[in-house]
């Protein structure tokens, strides 16, 4: 009996002083919290822009809620969130309905092949005939007579979503891989001679050779003014005739000011002027 | 001695809730996966789930057939199996029986270490030196494949079947394997009729052991089978059961992730059954 009340004494001396740390680490958060909502791709991004706002602002917190553009605009618009997070253009009808847009980055998806690849330029049609099994041979665009071994990422990624939408391929592809990180499709191709893969700009090295898309190399600047097509923007949402609260525009102002590009960049992506 | 007693029965009351909390744990995580795991099946429909044979969790109309990985996992862990357990088992016998002591010294070490390499290490090399290598000796487009998927959980699974194998067949009473020499028999005659068969229960724990790291695995297997939901071919780029919920996990939502939790479920299921199937089978022979 004893023993047992002994423990109960001491699991409430436990939970008393985890409560008190807990207590006092609230008390100190009187600048408030930035609710963001929507695209799963842009979870980098933001995590990144989350780290450097929150240490250079003390007292702030940013939440994110990775749910899905469609989600994250809704959720903007029914003002269940502070900043809604897109990975696509708003619609016209979402624009009427009172939403603004404000392009936060670029996001660029560099087609990737082994450097003995004979091929260094395809057009989008071409890429996506090859992902859907149209394309099944490399001598049909001007390679060696090998089969085409079609690398991606897996269901959910924000890289293969980005990617599928700009080529118009969701849903079907005929992946022979679908590996889970950018590192493996990266690792994956320059050891496979016909290899095709795709990965985010930022993370493309010399172990593999970036495509010219539409006779366009991907870099920095031709991402940024879209002659280099397999990209899309980042998008922060917020209500038009509604302003933002004091601590949403405070990050807003940070995210898109020219001190959040290293971040910006540090995560993959390329941030507008 | 009052006091004695006292201190006694608190040390019995500590050692009594440390063993309750991994009982606790085994209890929590099956009451939590079932809860989480249930509601899916049924959505999807049991049928649907288990055998359905295509699994598309992220398109417009999505399909949550489960039966590729199902049987991925089962082909993947058999193949793992049939590598691995002869090469262990007679590893096991050499080093046990046969060796010197300086070989077995040396082997022991290296056994050891194997199996504390941890699985992404096994998942890498297999990436860099076991898939471009496959698919150039066997002229395929690309070898991450079931195969690949094999071999690396064969090499995987080696240190468990050889160590629990050399500690059961090191405790075979030296005087079995003398009466066996004395009788005339030679010494490999011995150890495969007399030493090998004393020692069966522990070399099937081995086994059990093996399956249990082989279905179980996700990284390394992840990282070289190319994880694309196709049934299985020895060839062909295949999704297994853990690799499925681990390459889904992280930007799942909805359905999609209730039917990861499903798909847990079935592996979990699956894991109780083989070890009560090998438990069963172990206890009957130990009868015998």
């Amino acid at each position: 009996m004893n023993i047992k009340r002994r423990l109960q004494s001491v699991m409430a001396a436990v939970m008393a002083g985890l409560m008190m740390v807990s207590a006092a680490g609230c008390a100190g958060n009187d600048g408030g919290t930035i609710a963001t909502d929507g695209s799963t791709s842009m979870e980098k991004v933001i995590g990144i822009l989350k780290e450097t706002f929150e240490a250079a602002n003390d007292g702030y917190t940013v939440t994110y809620n990775p749910t899905g553009s469609g989600t994250g605009i809704t959720a903007v618009s029914e003002g269940r969130c502070d900043i809604g997070l897109s990975s696509r253009y708003l619609k016209e009808d979402e624009k009427e309905g009172g939403l603004t847009e404000t392009i936060l980055a670029w996001d660029g998806i560099a087609i990737v092949v082994h450097p003995d690849n004979p091929v260094s330029e395809l057009d989008i049609a071409t890429i996506a005939a090859i992902y859907t099994g149209e394309i099944t041979n490399w001598s049909a665009v001007g390679g060696n007579d090998e089969e085409i071994v079609l690398i991606g990422r897996e269901a959910g990624s924000g890289t293969r979503d980005g990617f599928e939408s700009i080529t118009g391929t969701e849903d079907i592809c005929k992946y022979r891989q679908e590996l889970t990180s950018t590192g493996d499709v990266i690792v994956s191709v320059s050891s496979n001679p016909s290899a095709i893969g795709y990965a985010s700009y930022e993370a493309v090295q010399d172990s593999v050779k970036a495509l010219r898309v539409d006779g366009v190399a991907p870099g920095e600047d031709t991402i940024k003014d879209g002659s280099y097509a397999v990209r899309r923007p980042f998008v922060l949402v917020t209500k038009t005739d509604e302003p933002l609260s004091e601590a949403a525009q405070r990050f807003f102002d940070y995210a898109t000011s020219s001190e959040a590009h290293d971040a910006i960049k540090q995560a993959g992506a390329v941030p507008v002027e | 001695m009052k006091k004695t007693r006292r201190l006694e029965g608190i040390i019995h009351g500590c050692f009594l809730i440390l063993g309750l909390i991994t009982v606790g744990f085994v209890l929590l995580i099956t009451v939590y996966l079932v809860i989480s795991g249930i509601p899916a099946i049924i959505e999807i429909g049991p049928k649907e789930f288990l055998f359905g044979k295509r699994w598309a969790s992220t398109a417009a109309e999505p399909e949550y057939g489960i039966l590729p990985f199902i049987l991925t996992s089962i082909y993947g862990t058999c193949g793992a199996i049939a590598i691995g357990v002869p090469v262990g088992f007679l590893s096991a016998v050499y080093l046990s029986k046969l060796a010197g002591r300086r070989i077995r010294t040396v082997a022991e070490e290296a056994v050891s270490l194997l199996a504390g390499i941890p699985s992404v290490v096994y998942g890498l090399v297999g990436m860099i030196i076991l898939v471009p290598g496959i698919r150039k000796l066997f002229d395929i487009p690309d070898g991450a494949s079931l195969l690949a998927a094999m071999i690396v959980l064969a090499i995987m699974i080696l240190p468990s079947i050889i160590k629990v194998s050399m500690t059961s067949l090191d405790a075979v009473p030296k005087e079995y394997e003398d009466a066996s020499l004395a009788l005339g028999a030679t010494p490999v005659e011995t150890y495969f009729k007399v030493s090998v068969p004393a020692a069966r229960s522990g070399i099937a724990a081995a086994v059990v052991l093996g399956v249990g790291r082989a279905i179980g695995e996700a990284m390394a297997v992840m990282m070289v089978s190319g994880n694309a939901a196709n049934m299985p071919g020895l060839f062909e780029s295949v999704k297994f059961l853990t690799t499925a919920v681990a390459s889904e996990m992280s930007y799942s939502e909805g359905l999609q992730r209730q039917a990861l939790f499903s798909i847990a479920l079935v592996l979990y299921v699956f894991i109780m059954l083989i070890n009560a199937l090998l438990n069963g089978v172990l206890k009957k022979r130990g009868e015998k």
